[in-house]
């Protein structure tokens, strides 16, 4: 009886899941009246608009993984090496992303950052790319702070540190070619959550008016009928495979010691 | 080179406070991006135009469309939140103690982390072509079994429409955070519980729920906050013809559709301080839980 309870919940679980995925696949392929196709891809792939936004949030993407390794790995680490009670602070700013909405965020950027402030990045091209890409990195900061500090809890810090410094390494070499290879499966799953969120990002960059993925599909969304069904898909391959890559790296990943405390 | 000898270097490093500078560049990142612009945001809506300490941008959010606004966003946040808990729990307590195969949990745990960060506007498109005038769900009910979900009153673009669209991230992420919670269910006190006469029902009343409640209040919380402040789902799929807090604010910022700057501001202070609540109640429940289920 139990059993049959434990079935349905998961049927009932599963359907639901399948059918959206159902539907917008289902839709995508019905561009052309009567038969299946995939003029609705052809068009969103053909689209420089398309090739244009992708290849921007794409860009925006690896420059936030980048930033946000060399903020997030270096102070992870220092604060394991020296400031070990600072930890729970720094845990719980790297959180707040997730408390204080990103459309509140992106409008306090707005507000501090005007061309009448003191910095006034939004008064340049270059300057609003820079904002933006901060803005990700915030986001994406509980997950990359996370994971960097649960793959730095798998290595014993100190005494790779000792052992770095006694044949005579400095801080950066340390960081470089020792610290950064060890944590380095913990660093790509933050990377790969980090794609994931800024391909799909749309609030920040509606709101700082810059031509990434997210509006360019809420602007087809409003106009198109097929393409956005297709675009969905392309949109849950992407995700999908970024979680994917998590799954495959975290394989290869150091199992935390046995405790000894 | 220098002429002074390592260890008059360390000394001079343990007098001053050098280990501070290694978290500096993350000090100031999230100074400039995150305290700043919040406290900004925060620091006008007590504003008003002239800079001075005023309270009228937090009364003139008593306006009945305002108050509508949060009300709606409230309802379906905690709508949504609530579902996702129940249908999330349910899953995962039956992959996890109704004795289903051991091969299903590591695929549903791998698809719940696809699906709760498959949200924002292809989540809105998913629902469209599947629950919207001619989706696939509604199509297939009206010509085949004659349920015309339109004139029952469902709509994608109301209350329950956006309730369902907003469980597809809720009940994964739900999955997620509790399965290791039920895990640490410890089957001895199960055994001890039957030892002692209780029934199935008096060990999930006495025993099991209390253990549980912290955590499940506390993703309670979460789930909330996290539908709070969705904002691309909604405007992907309504458009601006649903008014919540998030649309609204969009549109404020956009276009001041308020007709008053420090409103907005009072508008987005009043999003932190409802996802600020959310979110302080799960850190108290979360650290509580905690005790129980190392």
């Amino acid at each position: 009886m139990n059993r049959f309870w434990a079935w349905l919940a998961l049927a009932g679980g599963i359907a639901y899941f399948v059918l959206p995925l159902l539907g917008m696949t289902e839709f995508s392929l019905k561009m052309r009246r009567g038969v299946y196709s995939f003029d609705a891809y052809a068009k969103v792939l053909a689209d420089p608009k398309f090739q244009e936004t992708f290849t921007y949030s794409v860009v925006m993407a690896l420059v936030t993984i980048l930033f946000g390794v060399l903020l997030v790995v270096p102070t992870a680490y220092w604060v394991r090496l020296k400031l070990p009670r600072l930890r729970p602070y720094i845990e719980f700013i790297t959180l707040l992303p997730l408390v204080i909405p990103a459309i509140v965020i992106v409008f306090g950027y707005i507000r501090l950052y005007n061309t009448s402030s003191w910095l006034p990045l939004t008064g340049s091209v270059t300057g609003t790319n820079a904002l933006l890409m901060f803005g990700y990195a915030t986001l994406s900061l509980p997950y990359m702070y996370r994971a960097v500090d649960t793959g730095l809890r798998t290595i014993d810090v100190s005494t790779l540190t000792e052992a770095a410094q006694s044949l005579g390494a400095g801080w950066i070499t340390i960081l470089a070619r020792v610290i950064l290879p060890n944590v380095l499966v913990a660093v790509l799953s933050g990377a790969f959550v980090t794609l994931a969120i800024v391909l799909g990002e749309f609030t920040m960059a509606a709101l700082l008016n810059r031509p990434a993925f997210g509006p360019y599909m809420q602007l087809l969304g409003a106009n198109r009928a097929y393409e956005p069904a297709a675009l969905a898909v392309i949109a849950f391959a992407i995700t999908w495979g970024c979680m994917a890559l998590i799954q495959i790296v975290s394989r290869f990943a150091p199992k935390a010691p046995v405790n000894p405390h | 080179m220098t002429t002074q000898t390592p260890t008059a270097t360390k000394s001079i490093m343990s007098r001053l406070p050098l280990n501070w500078l290694g978290v500096a560049p993350f000090a100031v990142f999230v100074t400039l991006f995150l305290f700043l612009p919040t406290m900004n945001i925060v620091i006008g809506a007590f504003q008003n135009p002239a800079g001075e300490f005023t309270l009228a941008n937090i009364q003139g959010l008593n306006t009945p469309s305002i108050i509508s606004a949060y009300w709606i966003s409230i309802k379906i946040s905690l709508a949504s939140a609530i579902l996702g808990c129940l249908v999330g729990f349910s899953v995962a307590a039956a992959v996890t103690l109704g004795g289903l195969p051991r091969w299903i949990r590591s695929p549903l745990l791998t698809f719940s982390g696809v699906a709760s960060n498959f949200a924002g506007v292809p989540l809105a498109f998913a629902f469209l072509a599947t629950l919207g005038p001619i989706g696939l769900v509604t199509v297939f009910l009206r010509t085949q079994i004659g349920i015309d979900l339109r004139s029952l009153g469902f709509n994608l673009l109301s209350f329950w429409g956006l309730t369902v669209t907003y469980l597809f991230f809720q009940i994964p992420l739900m999955i997620l955070i509790i399965t290791p919670a039920l895990d640490g269910l410890k089957r001895e006190w199960r055994e001890a519980a039957s030892i002692l006469g209780a029934t199935g029902f008096q060990y999930w009343r006495l025993v099991a729920f209390p253990i549980l409640f912290p955590s499940l209040l506390g993703t309670l919380a979460l789930l909330f906050a996290n539908s709070f402040g969705a904002v691309a789902t909604a405007i992907a799929l309504t458009g601006s013809s649903l008014n919540i807090v998030p649309i609204l604010l969009f549109a404020q910022i956009r276009g001041d559709v308020l007709g008053d700057p420090h409103l907005g501001y009072a508008l987005a202070f009043g999003m932190i301080v409802v996802t600020g609540i959310a979110n302080t109640i799960y850190i108290w429940l979360r650290a509580r839980s905690e005790r129980w289920l190392k």
